[in-house]
């Protein structure tokens, strides 16, 4: 399942002539009195890619989020969307957009059904078109048997799904999905990724905000890592890891306390080296050459995980291990 | 144009959600004005009428108050559905947030929930109206009439209460907004009582009030021709011209808070 999202990324290089994209931010700002959420992106998002921000909390992705859906307006920099103004044309702007935000606002009293049909006549379609959509849609989201329930009675899996297949009534140009799975447990996590995935192979462009770098890796072609406010990385997941992290990762577990009197003997070793609480990362293109030195060394530890490198280990190296509250 | 049908499609909404809620509100809106109406109406007024009441009111002590209470009921459904529903749109359930990611402007989000307010206030007058005419307090065809001058008047205070509460963090001052503004509006705006019986001092404020202008609109609407104390000597304009402006402001702050709140 992890090595799958790879292929698509070979997809958009062999696209010669870039067609005009779909979102085109530049030095885009958003300032709340003195705070700055968002601080002179630039960004562009091409047609069929998914393509995800990725951050830490509070490190501005709803806030651009909100600036594309032209919900919040934009205190300084550019944006087009479609090629229109966010500040002009919101509107029509939204027509082409499907959103589905961090936290589920269904009308919880009304039924599946009634959901997405008041949504399909906010975006105006026509009362027969909004039917078949619905099929369509309680298809895909796997709710057909739950289409006359009211929403206060469905699971959170089953919400979610649902505040996705809103998303889709008017069939967007772009997707706009703020932490999709946050919150859910990992089957409906699964389930929601299938549908996410699905969406993508029929060629729909999303934005996906997470701060699960699983989903990010998962889900997007392209992604971009933001931290207070500013984009710190730029590229496919695969890049990102080339680029800011190695092949490979020996985590060593140590008595508590031990940590500290093994650094000097672990010195060296790896390209790079990260000490934690009772836990040592090295960080290794060869991680079988690097045991060896180890035992050689005579490090003693608890506990030895080599695993690949994931794009966990390029968000906690770029954005650091603080805790963000 | 596409202002009213984007209005039209939150009206459509909300009839729709109207539709799966009526039978909770019910309750509120027949059992309300039956125990008004019998308690206030009929009882109290047996005594009213029987007393001194008779010397001063040329009408039944019923009529006087189930004109008032119509207009008074109205103002507590429109403060109420102004405030807490608001409320949950915004902050509890983020509805609201799923409207104005459509091509519906916040604009037409609030022009929406007025008109429906519109429409849901004159279906409550219009059952108050029935009841009224059932405890004989009126003919049903004044009974019916009262319905427009009582939803005009809800209509202000829902704008009102919508523009208030757009820029509330929790309900605490809702539910002290209806004890110390809804409640003593109800009490002393001339519901129950000729305004001209409360002490000199305290008349003209009553009049000052918005329940003030609504109730006596509603006595004349309902009860031509009738004069004082039933109704007080400000000419009929100032009523309308009153409740209008009041709910034109309100409407336009309504909108105001609402794009500040949630378009940030």
């Amino acid at each position: 399942m992890g090595e799958t999202p790879y292929v698509s990324s070979a997809r958009s290089v062999t696209v010669r002539r870039m067609p005009s994209p779909l979102v085109e931010a530049r030095g885009l700002t958003k300032r709340f009195g003195d705070f700055v959420a968002v601080d002179a992106i630039d960004f562009e998002i091409r047609p069929g890619e998914a393509f995800g921000f990725l951050g830490p909390n509070g490190a501005g992705k709803t806030s651009t989020m909100k600036m594309i859906t032209t919900v919040s307006p934009i205190t300084d920099g550019k944006m087009k969307v479609f090629g229109l103004d966010p500040r002009e044309d919101g509107p029509e702007i939204r027509s082409r957009l499907g959103v589905v935000p961090q936290e589920n606002n269904l009308d919880e009293e009304l039924t599946v059904e009634e959901n997405l049909y008041i949504y399909g006549r906010f975006h105006d379609i026509p009362k027969p078109v909004i039917r078949r959509r619905i099929e369509e849609l309680l298809d895909f989201a796997q709710l057909v048997e739950k289409r006359k329930s009211r929403v206060e009675s469905l699971s959170g899996g089953m919400k979610r799904r649902l505040v996705i297949a809103r998303a889709l009534i008017n069939e967007p140009d772009l997707v706009i999905l703020d932490e999709p799975t946050t919150g859910l447990d990992p089957q409906a996590r699964h389930v929601l990724w299938d549908r996410l995935y699905r969406l993508k192979q029929e060629g729909s462009t999303l934005i996906i905000t997470t701060h699960y770098m699983d989903e990010a890796e998962q889900l997007c072609d392209r992604l971009v890592v933001m931290d207070k406010g500013k984009i710190v990385a730029e590229g496919s997941p695969l890049e990102l890891i080339r680029r800011y992290s190695t092949r490979e990762v020996v985590e060593l577990r140590f008595a508590p306390g031990a940590v500290e009197e093994n650094l000097d003997r672990l010195d060296g070793l790896a390209n790079r080296m990260e000490a934690l609480a009772d836990r040592v990362l090295l960080y290794t293109d060869e991680a079988d050459v690097l045991i060896d030195e180890i035992h050689d060394r005579g490090v003693e530890f608890e506990q030895r995980l080599t695993r690949r490198s994931t794009l966990e280990d390029v968000f906690l190296h770029l954005t650091g291990r603080r805790l963000v509250d | 144009m596409a202002t009213i049908t984007n209005a039209l499609r939150m009206v459509e909404a909300d009839y729709i959600n109207y539709r799966r809620t009526w039978r909770g509100r019910i309750i509120s809106t027949f059992l309300n004005p039956v125990l008004f109406l019998a308690g206030m109406g009929l009882i109290l007024g047996s005594m009213v009428d029987r007393g001194a009441g008779e010397a001063q009111l040329p009408i039944p002590f019923l009529t006087f108050v189930a004109t008032g209470l119509i207009a008074a009921t109205a103002m507590q459904t429109g403060f109420g559905e102004g405030a807490w529903p608001i409320m949950a749109g915004i902050k509890w359930r983020k509805t609201f947030d799923a409207i104005i990611v459509t091509p519906l402007s916040v604009a037409d989000l609030v022009n929406g929930l007025l008109v429906w307010g519109g429409i849901h206030l004159a279906i409550a007058s219009g059952v108050f109206a029935v009841l009224s005419a059932i405890f004989g307090a009126l003919e049903l065809g004044p009974a019916l009439l009262s319905v427009l001058p009582a939803t005009f008047g809800g209509l202000a205070f829902q704008a009102a209460a919508t523009a208030f509460s757009a820029r509330l963090e929790d309900d605490t001052h809702l539910t002290n907004a209806y004890r110390f503004v809804i409640l003593p509006l109800f009490l002393f705006s001339g519901t129950f009582f000729p305004v001209s019986q409360l002490p000199d001092w305290l008349e003209p404020v009553a009049v000052a009030t918005p329940l003030f202008h609504a109730v006596e609109l509603t006595r004349k609407v309902a009860i031509p021709g009738v004069g004082a104390p039933v109704v007080t000597t400000v000419p009929t304009w100032v009523n309308v011209a009153y409740l209008a402006v009041m709910t034109a402001v309100a409407w336009l702050l309504a909108i105001r808070s609402m794009r500040g709140r949630l378009q940030k």
